[in-house]
């Protein structure tokens, strides 16, 4: 049953993901993935959707899984089982708040979980890279073909502008920007 | 219910609803904002509040901006109050992106743009970057850390062991260091 499928996958993801931002990437990319709801060049395509419009990226995602496998109520049964772990804890440490700050089981779990989303999160970049230079997966002909220069090329003034702090929106659209450029040059074919 | 508690009750919902549509990029990028709603205009919470909500909402599961939504709405108005702002913060993403769906999967057969999105995968892949580095350097520092994070990282990204086990493994590892550093400085202190 797709809903319940949808509903137990993102509950998972939201009871299992310390931090903000991207720390819920490697998980989703994980879970998404597997079920084959969507496939990875998709889920990168979606991360830049969440990034230009407004709301947090757990709940852009899992709204989005759950409208193209499930329609709308598919996107309310995941967007319910992403929220409902925070929902149900936050509660719970808000009546508890002292005793939760100065647990040593709580901070010491923490001193393992803040490093832990940085080494799964650079894991995930490195399936992000794959999808990027090489489309679904690693192949040594994707060399021969001058779409992969093009894509590290973009990367690297992208990375360069992102660290100048420049708005992730402006990124995402001049790397828009760049790829239709690309459609016109003759003999590049992505 | 009564009618006081119910309009501060609908007051968080538009609170919330209005910090879900306008901040872009999730989490962080939502307490400033939610810092000013609550604190200068509403003065529902004060300073200090807003720093606690930020360290329960890093030490517990979940997205920030449900966390500090659930946590501020309890403070205020109990778990109705919490209701409503989790609904309120979410209601937007939810709306945008249902409606965005309907045109998404059109638009994304067009090849002008398929082109478009081939760029916009490397502009995200350097923004993940950035924001790869932005969460290092809040990262503890220590050999310790490092070596939790650079394990996580390969047995993750290279050994393809499931996520799910790493983060519980990981947060074990780190809770038996510190337990061996507490012991380690209440024997120094002994001495």
């Amino acid at each position: 049953m797709i809903f319940l499928e949808l509903f137990f996958t993102f509950f998972k993801i939201g009871l299992f993901t310390f931090g903000g931002g991207y720390a819920m990437l490697p998980l989703i990319q994980e879970e998404v993935i597997a079920h084959g709801w969507l496939d990875s060049s998709a889920l990168v395509n979606f991360i830049a959707v969440s990034e230009s419009t407004p709301g947090p990226f757990a709940i852009n995602i899992s709204t989005y899984v759950g409208i193209e496998t499930g329609g709308l109520f598919g996107a309310f049964c995941a967007t319910l089982g992403v929220v409902t772990p925070s929902f149900v804890i936050i509660l719970i440490v808000a009546k508890i708040y002292d005793s939760f700050r100065k647990n040593k089981i709580v901070s010491g779990c923490m001193s393992g979980l803040k490093p832990a989303v940085v080494g799964l999160i650079g894991a995930a970049m490195l399936s992000v890279g794959e999808t990027v230079f090489f489309g679904e997966s690693f192949s040594l002909s994707a060399f021969t073909s001058p779409a992969i220069y093009i894509a590290l090329a973009i990367f690297a003034v992208m990375a360069v502008l992102a660290f100048k702090k420049v708005h992730p929106i402006i990124i995402i659209a001049a790397s828009a920007v760049v790829g239709i450029g690309v459609s016109f040059i003759p003999g590049v074919t992505i | 219910m009564e009618k006081h508690k119910f309009r501060t009750a609908m007051q968080l919902f538009t609170v919330f609803f209005k910090i879900g549509a306008f901040t872009f990029g999730g989490g962080y990028a939502m307490i400033p904002l939610i810092q000013k709603e609550t604190v200068e205009n509403k003065k529902w919470i004060t300073d200090d509040d807003i720093l606690e909500i930020m360290a329960i909402a890093e030490s517990t599961p979940g997205p920030i901006a449900v966390n500090s939504a659930t946590f501020v709405g309890y403070r205020v108005c109990g778990v109705f109050g919490a209701l409503m702002s989790t609904i309120g913060v979410v209601l937007p993403s939810f709306i945008i992106i249902s409606l965005i769906s309907l045109i998404l999967n059109q638009f994304q057969e067009l090849r002008v743009v398929k082109y478009a999105f081939f760029g916009i995968r490397a502009g995200v892949l350097a923004l993940l970057v950035k924001a790869l580095w932005t969460m290092f350097k809040k990262c503890p520092k220590g050999i310790v850390p490092y070596t939790i994070a650079v394990a996580a990282f390969i047995i993750s990204g290279i050994l393809g062991v499931n996520v799910l086990i790493v983060i519980v493994g990981c947060a074990a590892a780190g809770l038996v260091a510190s337990l061996i550093n507490a012991k380690k400085s209440d024997g120094g202190a002994a001495k």
